[in-house]
């Protein structure tokens, strides 16, 4: 029973401190000074440094989903609507989640190594003792640079999965090309489109978040780090999951 | 309580109508069941130094980290710079701040940054001040560290002895007139550690910084308490100092939290508590 309690503790209070954290960066997101070239740097990182990650998972996925669905389709003679599944999938659900999956990965991995690495050296101290705001100075960028690219690159995981569809659609399937892209437009609605575009926000909210508060919690040396990376994964993969139920749930209720 | 002499010294020296630039009062800081300071008092005044002897977990570092408020104390009253910090927001404890410099242990310098961005940090971000006078500033902070042909440098392409040079041109770029040092000669070969108490020593005697040093290395402290700096032609040579500049130095040793002795260095030689004797044999 103690072992519980204080297990219970812990989460208490890691959930109160990763609260603390998110309500100080949307104090220090809207007040001055804003660090605008480390914003640009943390556009830079997490955008474009993502895009070849994104980009294949996104293709293989389209493409699997079109080399699955279509034999299914094929039972019912609905070969030709193929395009209209993939997009379906794509656009309101596997895009905008795996592409989460692989920023939570790799962005916010590679913020708790970096944030972690800076806590356990003392380089966090040394920023507040040289009168930066580690929040306005580390998290803040991260987290709008997070916010703003996750839904640009779903976008383009969307894109080229639905390219990865019409490979196969076309090469192994059979299904002419004109077919496949009417069957895509068929197939969307624009409350789809919205509801693809509008949930990686959240999502790229929970990723760089969770990265960041795992990272400036960092203590005990290298292992530390480590863990720290480890620990950052995890959360956020879970995080993601999590937030895709609720933020589909919320869009749903707003937008049918 | 009975197992510690009473401090051996009453209160620091200063010079006549000085108002101390950092006073604890009664500081008490514990972590859970963990006490880490225990009702620790004491005054340091303008351009005096302040030198924290003890043993591992002893509380010195904390020391330290309360004085910048990067911690709280759990009671008692700490005053910086004529400002009582113990209760300030972060955004208040800047302005605290910008007064107080402090070379953290190992450095902590940003590895992402070259020598320069280092050094010049607090000026590029945090100041208005126009860039060629922040370059102006750095090339002159690392000249006082003899490390000027460094500034392209990355830390990583730096020795010990460099990274805690550069830390300190870091701490004094922006003109502090406190200076806080964690240990910075730990881990360095004497020799290295000699040229950063140098540079210790200058930054007291020629800009007139009030120090705080917390080390147990015990030739290091009194090298710093024992000697000064001069301005001469031939650049800044370290020599003995006065008995008068001496007694500017005040050692204080904790122990579990709480000051076991404060004084001079020569009082220090001459103590007899058992503790101090095994300290310092």
């Amino acid at each position: 029973m103690p072992a519980f309690t204080e297990w219970l503790k812990r989460a208490l209070l890691e959930v109160q401190d990763y609260s603390k954290l998110t309500m100080a960066t949307a104090r220090c997101a809207v007040t001055r000074p804003f660090y605008w070239h480390d914003f640009v740097e943390q556009l830079d990182a997490i955008g474009l440094g993502s895009m070849t990650v994104v980009i294949l998972t996104g293709l293989f996925t389209g493409a699997v989903l079109a080399l699955q669905s279509g034999f299914t389709l094929d039972q019912f003679g609905a070969r030709p609507f193929v395009g209209r599944l993939v997009a379906a999938s794509m656009i309101k659900e596997l895009g905008p989640v795996l592409t989460a999956l692989m920023l939570a990965g790799r962005v916010s991995s590679g913020i708790a190594a970096e944030l972690g690495s800076m806590a356990v050296t003392d380089q966090i101290h040394a920023l507040r003792a040289l009168g930066t705001d580690p929040v306005r100075k580390l998290v803040v960028p991260r987290v709008l640079a997070g916010i703003l690219m996750t839904p640009v690159l779903t976008v383009v995981a969307n894109t080229v999965g639905l390219l990865g569809g019409w490979v196969v659609s076309t090469q192994n399937l059979q299904v002419a090309s004109g077919l496949y892209w009417s069957s895509v437009v068929d197939g969307l609605f624009l409350e789809d489109v919205w509801m693809g575009l509008l949930k990686p926000f959240f999502l790229g909210f929970i990723i760089v978040t969770v990265g960041c508060h795992v990272g400036l919690r960092t203590r005990g040396g290298t292992q530390g780090v480590g863990r720290a990376t480890t620990n950052a994964v995890v959360a956020a993969s879970v995080g993601v999951i999590a937030m895709d139920f609720f933020a589909t749930q919320l869009l749903l209720s707003l937008l049918f | 309580m009975a197992a510690y002499p009473e401090r051996l010294r009453g209160p620091a020296r200063c010079r006549p109508g000085d108002e101390p630039v950092v006073v604890f009062e009664d500081v008490r800081l514990a972590f859970d069941d963990n006490v880490v300071l225990d009702g620790i008092s004491f005054k340091l005044y303008p351009g005096f130094t302040k030198i924290f002897l003890g043993a591992s977990g002893s509380g010195k570092s904390t020391v330290l980290k309360l004085i910048l408020g990067l911690l709280a104390p759990d009671s008692g009253r700490i005053r910086v710079h004529g400002q009582q910090i113990e209760r300030m927001t972060e955004n208040e404890l800047f302005t605290v701040r910008d007064h107080t410099g402090m070379v953290f242990q190992e450095g902590a310098l940003f590895d992402s940054l070259t020598v320069g961005e280092n050094v010049g940090f607090k000026l590029y971000e945090e100041t208005a001040m126009p860039l060629p006078e922040v370059r102006a500033r750095v090339e002159e902070v690392l000249g006082f560290v003899e490390l000027g042909p460094f500034v392209d440098r990355m830390p990583s392409e730096l020795s010990g002895g460099q990274r805690r040079r550069v830390a300190i041109a870091r701490a004094m770029a922006f003109k502090p007139k406190l200076l806080l040092y964690d240990e910075p000669t730990t881990g360095l070969d004497p020799i290295t550690a000699l040229t950063v108490d140098a540079e210790i020593i200058k930054l007291r005697d020629l800009e007139g910084v009030t120090s705080v040093l917390v080390t147990h290395q015990l030739r290091d402290a009194f090298y710093v308490a024992t000697h000064g700096a001069t301005r001469s032609d031939e650049g800044h040579p370290i020599v003995a100092a006065t008995s008068a500049k001496v007694e500017e130095a005040d050692f204080v040793m904790l122990r579990d939290g709480k000051i076991v002795f404060e004084g001079s260095a020569d009082e220090l030689r001459v103590a007899d508590d058992p503790y101090l004797r095994a300290f310092l044999s």
